[in-house]
C-alpha cells in the first residue's frame, strides 16, 4: 500500500493524461468518423473516393507509424506541433477510420425503404442522412463503437514512446526507480486503464439496451 | 541443350559468388578470433561453485545491449554483438575456459536486466549497467569495470550555449523514460523541461528537428549518437555524475562475484582491459583508454 501512497501523484497525473488523451482523441474520431461515413455513402463520387482513400490509408497503417509521422515527419516540412497535440491527432485520426467503418455498417443496415420514403417526401440527401439514416445507424452500432473506444483507450499507450507521460510511460520510470515493486507497478498501471474501460463497457451495455430498436 | 548450358553457367557463377561470400565471412571470423582473449583451457574450480558449473557446461549466457555503439551493438552480418561490454564478457568467459563462440548473447534492455538475472535467463549482465544501492538489493555487482558519467549532447555549434547541467534551466532536454539520467535531471535540475521518449534514437531525431535543445544521458551513449549523427551533433564534454558500470549476477553468489573481481583486476594489470577498450569504444571516440577504475568489493 505504501507504494501507492508514495507514487499517488505520479499515477494520478498519468491517469489524467491518459483520460484526457482518450477523451480528446475519441471526440475527434467520432466527429471525423461520422463525416467520413457520410462521405462514403454520398452521391458525389470524388467525396466517396477521398473518404475511401483516407480509411484505407489509416486503417492499414500501424499506429506507431502514424505517431512517427506526426512527431518526427511533420517537423521535417517545418510543421512543428507539441507532443500532446501530436498524440491526440495520431490516435484521433487513426481511430476515425474505424469509427467510419463501424458507422457505415450501421448505415447499410438501415432498410432501403426508409431512404426511399424520405426521398419520396422530398428530403435532400443531407436531410435524409441527418434525420432518418444516422439516428437509426448510431443505435445499431453502439456495441462496435464501444469496441472501437476501448481499443482506442489502450492504443493511447503508444504515446508513451512519444514523450507523453501517460499511464504506460510510468511503467519504465517506476520499474527503474524500484524494480522490486514490479508487480505493484503493473497493478497500478492496469488499474488505471480499467478505471476507464470497465465503466465504459458498462455504459455501452446500458446505452445499447436503451436505444435498441426493434426491427 | 543451349538452355541447359546457360543454367549450368548461371549455377557455376552463383557457386563462385557463394564461395567468395563464405570465404569473406571466414576471414572476419578469423580476425575476430585473433583479437579475443586466449581461452584458459586449464581452468579449474572448486566443485559446487558457479565457475565450476559453467566450466563444466562449456557455455555461458551473457546479457548485453544490442543497440549501444562501442559497448554492445549487434552486427547484423555475424548476428553477434560487438563492443567493450562484449569484450569484457569474452574476457570473463575465456577465464572460465569457455570459447567466445560458446557464449550465448541475450539482449537485455534497461528495464529487464534485474528480472533476467533473477529468473536465471542469463548468467551475467554486462550492459552499461550502473551500480547503485537499489539495484544491489536485487542483484550482485562485480566491478566496476568502467566509470561513465552523465553528459549533454547539443546540436552542432552549440547554438544555445549549453556548457553544463546548470545551463539547462528553461531548455527542452531529451532523455529516456525510466532512465537514471532522466531521474537525475528531474530531481536535481527541476527547471529543465524534460522530454522523454522510449529510446535514445528518438531523442536524436527530436534534436535534429529542433524539437529539443539538448539530449542528456551517459557519455558513452551520447558518443554513439554523435557518431551516428554524422556531424549534426556535438558532445558538451563535461560529465557531471559518476556512473560506475558493473557486471550483474545473481544475488548472494559471492564466490562468483569475488572471482570476477579477481579476473577484472588481472585484466586491468596486464593490459587486456585497455586493449579491449582500444579495439571497441576507443576506436569510436579516438580517446585513449582511461585509468581503470578500482574494483569495489562491497
Amino acid at each position: 500500500m505504501q507504494f501507492f501512497v508514495d507514487n499517488f501523484d505520479l499515477l494520478k497525473d498519468a491517469f489524467l493524461q491518459t483520460l484526457s488523451l482518450s477523451l480528446l482523441a475519441g471526440l475527434l474520431a467520432l466527429v471525423l468518423g461520422t463525416l467520413l461515413a457520410a462521405m462514403r455513402v454520398s452521391p458525389i463520387a470524388p467525396l466517396r473516393w477521398l473518404a475511401t482513400f483516407y480509411v484505407e490509408t489509416f486503417r492499414n497503417t500501424p499506429l506507431t507509424v502514424v505517431f512517427f509521422f506526426m512527431i518526427f515527419g511533420l517537423p521535417q516540412i517545418d510543421f512543428v506541433i507539441d507532443f500532446f497535440t501530436g498524440a491526440v491527432l495520431s490516435v484521433g485520426l487513426y481511430t476515425a477510420a474505424f469509427v467510419c467503418e463501424a458507422l457505415r455498417s450501421g448505415i447499410n443496415a438501415v432498410a432501403a425503404g426508409q431512404v426511399e420514403a424520405a426521398r419520396a417526401v422530398g428530403l435532400t440527401f443531407g436531410q435524409t442522412l441527418r434525420e432518418i439514416v444516422l439516428p437509426q445507424a448510431f443505435r445499431t452500432v453502439v456495441p462496435p463503437l464501444g469496441n472501437v473506444w476501448i481499443a482506442m483507450v489502450k492504443n493511447t499507450s503508444i504515446a508513451a514512446g512519444f514523450s507523453v507521460t501517460e499511464l504506460s510511460a510510468v511503467l519504465p520510470r517506476l520499474v527503474n526507480a524500484d524494480a522490486g515493486d514490479l508487480t505493484l507497478v503493473l497493478v497500478g498501471v492496469v488499474a488505471g486503464y480499467l478505471i476507464i474501460t470497465l465503466p465504459s463497457a458498462f455504459a455501452v451495455h446500458r446505452l445499447e439496451r436503451r436505444v435498441a430498436i426493434l426491427r | 541443350m543451349r538452355i541447359a548450358t546457360r543454367y549450368a553457367a548461371t549455377l557455376a557463377a552463383a557457386a563462385i559468388a557463394l564461395t567468395a561470400c563464405s570465404s569473406d565471412a571466414g576471414d572476419q571470423a578469423e580476425d575476430a578470433a585473433e583479437n579475443t582473449a586466449e581461452v584458459n583451457t586449464d581452468a579449474e574450480f572448486e566443485a559446487g561453485t558457479t565457475m565450476a558449473e559453467l566450466n563444466e557446461a562449456g557455455s555461458i549466457t551473457i546479457g548485453t545491449k544490442f543497440d549501444q555503439p562501442g559497448f554492445g551493438l549487434l552486427n547484423p552480418n555475424t548476428n553477434t554483438p560487438e563492443g567493450f561490454d562484449v569484450e569484457i564478457g569474452k574476457l570473463i568467459a575465456a577465464e572460465l575456459g569457455i570459447e567466445a563462440d560458446d557464449i550465448e548473447w541475450t539482449e537485455t534492455v534497461s528495464a529487464n536486466r534485474e528480472s533476467f538475472i533473477q529468473n536465471g535467463n542469463v548468467n551475467l549482465v554486462v550492459a552499461t549497467y550502473t551500480i547503485n544501492d537499489t539495484r544491489k538489493q536485487l542483484v550482485d555487482f562485480a566491478g566496476p569495470y568502467y566509470e561513465a558519467g552523465q553528459d549533454i549532447m547539443v546540436a552542432e555549434g552549440n547554438p544555445e550555449g549549453i556548457e553544463g547541467p546548470e545551463d539547462l534551466a528553461g531548455k527542452n532536454v531529451c532523455s529516456v523514460e525510466g532512465s537514471t539520467p532522466a531521474e537525475n535531471i528531474r530531481t536535481n535540475y527541476p527547471e529543465a523541461q524534460l522530454t522523454l521518449f522510449d529510446v535514445y534514437s528518438k531523442c536524436a531525431d527530436a534534436l535534429r528537428n529542433g524539437q529539443v535543445d539538448a539530449v542528456t544521458t551517459d557519455n558513452v551513449i551520447l558518443t554513439g549518437l554523435v557518431e551516428g549523427g554524422q556531424g549534426a551533433f556535438e558532445l558538451v564534454g563535461n560529465p557531471f555524475t559518476e556512473e560506475p558500470y558493473g557486471i550483474g549476477l545473481a544475488l548472494g553468489d559471492t564466490e562468483f562475484r569475488n572471482w570476477i573481481n579477481d579476473v577484472l583486476e588481472e585484466a586491468f594489470e596486464d593490459g587486456r582491459w585497455a586493449d579491449a577498450w582500444d579495439r571497441t569504444a576507443g576506436a569510436i571516440t579516438g580517446q585513449e583508454a582511461p585509468e581503470p577504475p578500482s574494483v569495489d568489493r562491497y
